[in-house]
């Protein structure tokens, strides 16, 4: 899985490579850069694994004052620069150039300041996902968005990504949870945007900044919306003997007034696969399956999950299970939940993101199996059903070089109809390398243009995160806009 | 009277915006024009309306989405809506009537380009969390697109929620995608009277924090409460604290009772049924509260537990009244007309409390000679011109009709 190209490292800058070490040894101290190369491999690859580069050196900063101090020598050093979280982009958002150096904002995951009463948290953005909500969990509170790394990502990384999640058919996705962030531009400049308080003022700069892929600035703090957990969640489990009769339950579902907090649908391969591993009495007989959970007091989730189950007997489901208990609900969720793993660990999986009108689930399911039996590939479909959002899993051999190329090739395909029938090639992800050379199947020249004027007014000599988000045939097309630098493009 | 543009159709919108980018001729972005006695006024020489732009392009109930051309009427829009059961979740707010407008004139595309929310936003998130996509012209003429009609998109980055809270300086939005919900089945609304600002917004966090789900919790000082139309609430000379739920009966009434419950140190509660609901907070809605006259009127966001001591600490200065919405991290102020808005003094106490504070109206002289926006920390000016430069090179979309010199 090679495909995308990473821009040329640019020569000048690994011959003084020593140089650029100490220097940054000097501004943030020894024990804050990794220099060798054993060190430097930790960081060569995040979740996209078929991409490896190892940076020129990796700096883990404790302090805004550090981000700030490292950005600025790198900007008047003419280097890139690549900011990290966790590292578990599944699009190589976090890739690294063999020029570049890497910023870590691991050692910054404090919790800087939790108001219960006007319900928001301020954290430094190394901090992962799991532990915000760890934090304000003792007060009956969580944050909302809840990707499926939550245990390893950073936030920083959900504000790079605009991360979701399976609750966010309910509760949004990263930019819809984010009230003030602190970053440090390129030139080592620290900005705030918005605060504790709703609105920012001015242009909306929190929206560009929030899934803007690491290529505005780093940003170091934020403070984030806290929401009331509710009193109960329960999952009702149905199965289908087609996709589309799984696909018009969901549509039926939504259209009735009905706004489950999470609906997850899986596939009989996803099934097969999720039953063996995890043994949660999943039926294996049917098409589809579907987890659809609703929250609220213990009387109103009985009323839901009635209601849910009514409109769900108009499309004949094989398989009715509501959840009767806590540990139920938890038995439940627990295929769905280790799907991923368990796929992992019966094949080597390319995880796609596309979105799509749910009103064309079914077509685009049938020819999502069509393109990777075309390449000589399996799939498996485990998807957030409620927004479209799929996730088919392409299973391929990583040890077999035609395989992993044909497996990059079908979700090539598969982007491309997700887009041809009005949806989109990420949905949650993020672009990354992994998508960049599709963007211009979903953008004409004027809307990436649009997007990358944006980059410039904050990064004018395209440092950060480089070879990201934009074909590089765009990059170059917009090369004669951008202001004129002795640094390599 | 400038020389008025009404395109139907994104290329005539580029053929305009070219002929005026070539000559540097400044543009004034209306819409039907409802907002022009908000913000700064524009001393455009071409006017270009939105008002031929119209019509819903995509509704799919089942997937609560809509596409819409910029220049529908918000009116229109909901009326659709209405027909399917579902609204805009973020309950936009008409301020024609406090303006000296008309009510019900805005268009969908200035909801938008204003990112102006009701009370619903407490629950739902704003105008700006439910774009989903928008196509747009800017000052380049370049015709553009950003997101689309799904629902989670992350392809590239966010230009269309980007364009939010813009006022037309940015692009000239042709079609906007929004995400839509359901009408609950029910709604009920739950009062308390009499209480001190610092005790009702206290009420409103607690409330708040609750998993009941309040979709409304406004605050109305006495002064503010006497102007509403309910003519219990009108006549008691008291503040009034309201808390609306909205969800399938029976999960109404029972959180209905688990708030008084959890509510009942504040005193006892009043309740308004289904329909005095929709009336009470169709009258919030439309500013009724804050109708038209020779005074100021300031918005102000603010944490809640700020808020109550920043109007005390404003009202030292001069006599204000105020109707808290958003749990009290919205504020909505009545000054005293004078030269300067009060902008020395509320600017500075806004600056030592935390928030972000808006001229909403005044005397267009008024308007034209002090900052209507808030004023902009050097950094974020200095992105925000690069940002205007980005879009439009030229300066000519609305200028000056947020920042002088912008």
């Amino acid at each position: 899985m090679t495909l995308s190209r990473m821009p040329e490292p640019d020569r000048t800058v690994l011959d003084r490579s020593d140089a650029i070490i100490k220097d940054l040894e000097t501004l943030i101290g020894v024990d804050g850069v990794i220099a060798e190369e054993e060190g430097r491999r930790a960081f060569e690859a995040d979740a996209l694994t078929a991409y490896r580069q190892a940076p020129l050196a990796v700096v883990l900063p404790r302090s805004t004052e550090d981000v700030a101090k490292v950005l600025k020598y790198c900007d008047e050093s003419g280097l890139r620069v690549v900011p990290r979280g966790a590292g578990t982009s599944l699009c190589g958002g976090a890739l690294p150039t063999a020029d570049s150096i890497v910023i870590g904002t691991s050692r910054m995951n404090r919790v800087i300041e939790t108001d219960f009463v006007n319900r928001t948290i301020t954290v430094e953005c190394g901090i992962t996902n799991l532990a915000i909500t760890d934090a304000v969990s003792p007060e009956g509170f969580f944050y909302a968005p809840d990707p499926s790394s939550q245990l390893a990502c950073t936030v920083g990384g959900n504000l790079a990504m605009n991360s979701g999640g399976a609750h966010c058919l309910k509760y949004g996705v990263t930019t819809n949870n984010v009230l003030g962030l602190k970053m440090v531009l390129m030139n080592g400049e620290i900005v705030e945007f918005g605060g504790a308080y709703l609105d920012s003022e001015g242009y909306d700069f929190l929206a560009l900044i929030v899934g803007s892929e690491g290529q505005f600035g780093i940003v170091t703090e934020a403070t984030l919306r806290i929401v009331p957990k509710a009193e109960t969640a329960r999952p009702v489990l149905l199965g289908f003997a087609s996709c589309e009769a799984a696909g018009q339950c969901v549509a039926a579902i939504i259209g009735s007034g009905i706004i489950p907090v999470a609906m997850e649908y899986m596939d009989k391969p996803a099934i097969a696969v999720a039953e063996a591993y995890a043994k949660a009495g999943y039926p294996l007989d049917v098409e589809a399956l579907l987890i659809v959970e609703v929250e609220g007091f213990e009387d109103e989730t009985t009323r839901l999950i009635r209601d849910i189950v009514d409109i769900a007997r108009s499309f004949d489901p094989t398989v009715v299970e509501a959840s009767t208990s806590a540990d139920h609900s938890a038995r439940i969720w627990k295929g769905r939940k280790a799907a991923f793993g368990a796929m992992g660990r019966i094949s080597d999986y390319y995880c796609m993101d596309g979105t799509i009108p749910l009103a064309r689930l079914p077509e685009v399911l049938t020819r999502i199996g069509q393109i990777c039996a075309e390449y000589g590939l399996k799939v498996a479909n485990v998807f957030h059903a409620g927004d479209g959002n799929l996730h088919p899993l392409i299973l391929y051999n990583a040890n077999d070089a035609d395989e992993a190329r044909r497996a990059e090739l079908a979700g090539a395909e598969i982007l491309k109809l997700c887009v041809a029938v009005g949806g989109c090639l990420t949905g949650e992800h993020g672009v990354g390398i992994e998508k960049r050379d599709l963007m211009d199947v979903q953008f004409s020249p004027s809307d990436l243009a649009v997007q990358m004027r944006i980059k410039s007014v904050f990064d004018p000599y395209w440092l950060l995160n480089p070879g990201k988000v934009f074909p590089l045939s765009a990059l170059e097309a917009s090369a004669s806009e951008r202001p004129a630098t002795d640094q390599a493009a | 009277m400038s020389d008025v543009q009404r395109p139907g159709a994104d290329w005539e919108l580029q053929f305009v915006i070219a002929g005026c980018a070539e000559k540097r001729l400044p543009i004034e972005i209306v819409g039907s024009g409802s907002k022009r006695a908000i913000g700064r006024p524009v001393d455009g020489a071409v006017t270009i309306t939105t008002a031929s732009l119209r019509g819903i392009s995509l509704y799919e109930p089942n997937e609560l989405v809509m596409s819409a051309r910029a220049g529908t009427l918000l009116s229109h829009v909901e009326a659709e809506l209405a027909a399917r059961g579902q609204m805009l979740p973020f309950e936009p707010i008409d301020l024609g009537p406090a303006t000296g407008g008309p009510q019900g004139a805005q268009t969908i595309g200035a909801v938008f380009a204003t990112n102006m929310s009701g009370a619903r936003r407490i629950q739902h998130g704003a105008a700006r969390d439910h774009l989903l996509g928008v196509k747009g012209v800017n000052g380049r003429a370049e015709l553009f697109k950003s997101g689309g009609r799904v629902m989670k998109n992350v392809t590239g980055y966010d230009v269309g929620r980007g364009l939010s809270g813009s006022w037309g300086t940015l692009a000239v939005m042709t079609e906007v995608t929004f995400k839509v919900i359901p009408w609950p089945e029910t709604a009920a609304t739950v009062i308390f009277l009499g209480l001190p600002d610092n005790l009702a917004i206290e009420l409103l966090s607690t409330a708040m924090a609750l998993p009941v789900e309040v979709s409304g919790a406004v605050h109305l000082q006495a002064s503010v409460a006497a102007r509403l139309n309910h003519p219990g609430l009108r006549t008691l000379n008291k503040s009034v604290t309201a808390l609306r739920l909205e969800n399938f009966a029976t999960a109404v009434t029972s959180r209905k009772h688990r708030l008084k419950e959890a509510l009942k140190v504040y005193g006892k509660a009043l309740e308004l049924d289904h329909r005095e609901t929709l009336e009470f907070w169709g009258e919030l809605r439309r500013l009724s509260v804050m109708p038209n006259r020779q005074t100021l009127l300031w918005r102000i966001s603010t944490k809640p537990t700020t808020a109550p001591k920043l109007v005390a600490a404003i009202k030292r200065y001069m006599p204000v009244e105020a109707f808290y919405d958003w749990g009290g991290a919205l504020i909505w102020l009545e000054a005293p007309a004078a030269a300067d808005a009060g902008t020395a003094e509320i600017r500075r106490v806004t600056a030592i409390h935390g928030g972000h504070a808006m001229l909403i109206r005044a005397e267009p002289a008024v308007r034209a000679a002090v900052e209507v926006f808030q004023p902009l920390s050097p950094p974020l000016e200095r992105l925000t011109r690069g940002l205007k430069a980005a879009f439009d090179p030229a300066g000519i979309l609305n200028p000056g009709r947020m920042y002088a010199n912008l």
